[in-house]
């Protein structure tokens, strides 16, 4: 049986579709899309009907962990601190901060170290910043700094602590004043640091999340 | 061997602190030869080391409010010197947990500390600035840092003590 050829929108023939309702013929238009690489994900992103889901929780976790990123960098840049928020690690300041209390930072310039304050402070060579009082401060009218520092609950100051030959700190070795605290908090991330098997299943059950939570 | 006394007391407004020294002696030692002075591995170069005595009666109640969950108290001594523009030391600290009681009297207290000086600047020394302030911890937020409202000035006589005992 002859037919007409049906012709769709752009000049192409329409290609017949076999139905099981045989009284009726069956047509079809069909686009041909061969697109460049930056055009299809324009595409995808603009007229998809198959992958948008999965395309949007990649969005979704690449904007979380962004966001995160500049908040931290922005925390850094208006604190001064290289590090804005330190987890307290020992009992030295007992009392007032228990392992676990969050410490807020302010590392300003303009901001001069006086005693009584407490500064956060790195001893050249380690690594782990330490949460003390200052205890005594010697100043030059240049501003040249020396001072000595003490934790709460120790019974004596810090000069066993520092480097060999080291009797003072000074303005290099700060990391911040302490501004603001929040007790208990910060327990998840020594957690995380003395068991690796429940960092590993914090960040499990996040990426979990993300991926399954519904807009 | 001169010694200078000093007798003051103030009421200042807001917290109300009777802050009096007496009898603030200097003595001048070797550091490096003091065996009782624990984990002191100041520099070699003998230091003025300055002893204070005094009196301090406070009530501390008004700062206690429903955030603070302790009180760190000092007193620290501030004073200018030819080699250093500004020093400060603290002398004694206290701390005061919520609950506890609020009035502090305290007499003939000796300083906690070891008021050395960075070199030979407490000698004639006539103004030492000794100021009463505190560290507020709250139960979380911000933890601010309060100067007292009143300040005591304190002299150093122009000798050295040569005596042995403290």
């Amino acid at each position: 049986m002859e037919y007409a050829h049906i012709e769709c929108l752009g000049g192409k023939i329409a290609r017949p579709v076999s139905r099981s309702d045989t009284s009726t013929k069956y047509f079809e238009c069909r686009r041909d899309f061969r697109l460049n690489v930056p055009g299809r994900f324009v595409c995808m992103f603009l007229f998809s009907n198959v992958y948008p889901y999965l395309y949007y929780q990649v969005l979704n976790f690449g904007m979380i962990v962004s966001s995160a990123l500049m908040i931290w960098k922005g925390l850094m840049v208006v604190t001064g601190s290289e590090s804005p928020i330190v987890v307290v690690l020992s009992g030295s300041m007992e009392p007032a901060f228990h392992r676990g209390d969050l410490l807020f930072l302010t590392n300003r310039v303009e901001d001069p170290i006086r005693v009584g304050e407490i500064v956060v402070f790195r001893i050249e060579g380690r690594e782990i910043p330490i949460v003390h009082r200052v205890l005594k401060i010697h100043e030059k009218e240049n501003g040249d700094i020396k001072f000595l520092t003490k934790g709460d609950n120790n019974a004596v100051d810090d000069r066993g602590l520092y480097k060999q030959g080291q009797h003072w700190l000074e303005k290099k070795d700060v990391v911040g004043r302490a501004r603001g605290f929040v007790p208990y908090i910060g327990i998840v991330t020594i957690l995380m640091n003395d068991y690796p098997k429940f960092k590993y299943a914090v960040l499990f059950l996040l990426g979990l999340f993300v991926l399954v939570h519904r807009e | 061997m001169v010694k200078s006394c000093e007798d003051g007391g103030h009421v200042w407004k807001g917290i109300a602190y009777r802050l009096t020294s007496s009898c603030s002696t200097l003595i001048w030692m070797s550091v490096s030869s003091r065996k009782n002075v624990d984990d002191f591995t100041g520099p070699r170069e003998r230091s003025d080391l300055g002893f204070i005595t005094f009196d301090l009666s406070a009530d501390l109640k008004p700062i206690f409010d429903w955030n603070v969950k302790q009180l760190f108290l000092y007193l620290s001594a501030e004073y200018a010197t030819k080699s250093n523009a500004l020093n400060q030391v603290v002398l004694w600290d206290k701390i005061v947990l919520r609950g506890e009681s609020t009035k502090l009297n305290l007499r003939d207290m000796k300083s906690k500390y070891f008021f050395f000086d960075d070199g030979n600047g407490l000698r004639a020394n006539k103004n030492i600035t000794l100021t009463l302030s505190w560290n507020v911890v709250p139960n979380a937020g911000i933890l601010p840092l309060v100067m007292g409202a009143g300040r005591m000035s304190v002299p150093f006589p122009e000798s050295y003590e040569t005596t042995k005992s403290y």
